[in-house]
């Protein structure tokens, strides 16, 4: 055996070919990548009217702004955007609750644990795909069409789309489930439906219960969002409220929105905890 | 009969083995102790049910749901897919593609346009990102306020929704595509920005130890210690945000900030049945194929790294 001083460059170089002499292609795959990258990059500016006057035009109109909206000030309409925030978080608290409501029955037909049958489980999910490859803010727009505008197409706009989310979720949850407590309920004589019950909904509705109140918090952001198409909520106020320049309403509008996001966040942190326990810490 | 009882009994009459069962008093105690703890649950349990629906009467309320509207719309819901799916001249939409699809060539290009807003503004958020996340994250920052306001900055740009940003962008920089790049560009600057920092905070940190042991500064520790570590989970998470972008970016249309949600708000709200399916399912496939296609690349660029 050679002492690693007595091994000269050359041998090395000998014996590993590859350590040394990496092929040009391997050696100029990353510069070529990032050249690309930057060559996109550069066309895209070009293509979407990016030009340096256009920005520093529009950062200074964004500097002006920001200063008009100093101090954030309500003005008298403090009660309706209350009132506002009540229906936004309304909005995000009926919609998830249907959402999960429908989504539950429909994820059992999406597990692999449950439905053996791919050819079965194949349209549920493509299904489950399609609804949610479509945005809340287009299902918004169409279920304005239906039920008019106003708060309940928010509701039902964000049912529907996350109807598609918990569908997956859920279906998942339900097939990470351990089977063992399943069959301990067949093995004493249970129906299909008891070992749905008692063998595999006391494991999943924890994680189910979880992941709803995640969604609740994201959908107040949600819900925010759709308002601005006219899907009731604070939303609306402040699409309203930026088109008509009022920049104070607009960034009390904003702080408002932030404070409830953040009140919901940490009041569903604490509930998550509860239901879930120490068990998902751990 | 009691379950604790009943399980003692059945054990005791199906087993040969005697099963010695406990004295009256202490079975008694432990039955009432077993059923003091379900009634305590149940308690908790049904109290948090009625004001989860205390909860709901009142968010119903506050959203002014009306069962008989839903009802009588619901309908228009179901009939709404049915016109949808059918032409101008009565058809199904399926019997004449070409009529279907006869603006292909018009959405395509502003297909386009969206995808490259989406590119342009993941980039730009990245580049901006990566240029703050060391400063944001725990182990690297030089300065624990600098670190404090890098992090308030962060958290605001991804707590604003993308597109009240594009309202507000609209009006500064004009109607355009401009205005939806910059918009997702701050959001995705948020985003990425808690998630890079996330990633330098599991580094290994020996590497930064043996650079600064050589006298380096601050940025080279970041650049010779860090960055090699890194640079992988960077890149799958920027692919990850590229493809949420698309999304985001095929709605930014709504409020002027150009792509293909122009095409479809104009479509919807003036009823232009065929074309919405049309151009809904354009955006669907697309966002099915970039999907499909940053996995791919993700698995194959990072493959290696994520099993290692």
């Amino acid at each position: 055996m050679t002492a690693p001083q007595d091994v000269d460059t050359a041998q090395m170089r000998a014996r590993y070919p590859d350590v040394f002499d990496r092929p040009a292609s391997a050696r100029l795959a990353m510069p070529a990548m990032i050249v690309a990258a930057l060559a996109i990059l550069v066309y895209g500016l070009v293509d979407l009217d990016f030009s340096p006057s256009r920005l520093f035009a529009g950062l200074s109109q964004l500097g002006w702004i920001s200063l008009m909206m100093i101090p954030p000030d309500p003005g008298s309409s403090l009660p309706i955007y209350l009132k506002a925030l009540g229906e936004t978080l309304s909005i995000a608290l009926l919609g998830t609750t249907l959402a999960a409501l429908f989504a539950l029955p429909v994820s059992l037909l999406a597990a692999r644990n449950i439905i053996p049958s791919q050819i079965l489980r194949f349209p549920v999910r493509r299904f489950l795909d399609s609804i949610r490859g479509v945005d809340t803010l287009i299902w918004a727009l169409v279920w304005i069409n239906v039920v008019g505008l106003g708060p309940f197409a928010g509701v039902l706009a964000i049912a529907v789309s996350d109807f598609g989310a918990f569908g997956k979720l859920f279906s998942e949850a339900i097939e990470g489930a351990d089977q063992k407590q399943v069959e301990g309920i067949r093995a004493s004589g249970g129906s299909a439906l008891h070992e749905i019950r008692f063998g595999l909904l006391p494991q999943v509705l924890p994680v189910i219960a979880g992941q709803v109140l995640y969604f609740i918090e994201s959908n107040t952001r949600s819900a925010t969002i759709i308002g601005i198409v006219g899907a009731g909520g604070i939303g609306l106020q402040l699409a309203e409220q930026i088109r008509v320049l009022e920049w104070q309403k607009v960034s009390f509008l904003i702080l408002m929105i932030l404070v409830a996001v953040a009140a919901i966040d940490f009041i569903s942190g604490k509930l998550r905890f509860a239901i879930i326990g120490r068990r998902a810490v751990a | 009969m009691d379950p604790a009882l009943s399980l003692l009994t059945s054990h005791s009459s199906l087993m040969t083995v005697a099963v010695s069962i406990l004295p009256e008093q202490q079975l008694a105690a432990l039955n009432a102790a077993y059923r003091q703890a379900v009634s305590r649950r149940r308690l908790r349990l049904l109290l948090g049910a009625g004001v989860f629906a205390a909860a709901l009467v009142l968010a119903a309320i506050g959203a002014e749901v009306n069962l008989r509207t839903f009802f009588t719309y619901f309908g228009n819901f179901i009939s709404y897919f049915d016109r949808i799916l059918t032409l101008d001249n009565g058809q199904r939409v399926w019997a004449d593609v070409g009529e279907w699809f006869w603006g292909l060539r018009k959405w395509l290009k502003m297909l386009g346009e969206t995808l490259l807003i989406s590119y342009v503004g993941t980039l730009i958020g990245a580049i901006f990102a990566f240029a703050l996340n060391f400063f944001a994250a725990e182990n690297t920052s030089p300065s624990s306020w600098l670190r404090f306001v890098v992090r308030r900055l962060l958290e605001f740009a991804r707590t604003v929704p993308g597109i009240v940003f594009a309202l507000i962008f609209v009006i500064a920089f004009g109607l355009g595509p401009m205005a939806g790049v910059l918009a997702i560009a701050i959001h995705s600057t948020g985003a990425l920005g808690k998630l890079f920092s996330e990633i330098v905070e599991n580094a290994d940190m020996k590497p930064v130890e043996g650079i600064r042991s050589t006298g380096a500064s601050w940025l080279s520790c970041m650049r010779f210690a860090i960055v090699p570590q890194v640079t992988a989970g960077y890149a799958s998470y920027a692919l990850l945000r590229f493809e949420i972008n698309v999304r985001e970016a095929s709605v930014m249309g709504f409020v002027g900030a150009g792509g293909i949600g122009q095409e479809l708000v104009v479509a919807i709200r003036k009823f232009y049945y065929s074309d919405v399916s049309a151009i809904l399912i354009t955006i669907i496939v697309t966002v099915f194929i970039i999907d499909i296609s940053t996995g791919w690349l993700r698995g194959r660029l990072f493959g290696k790294e994520a099993r290692t």
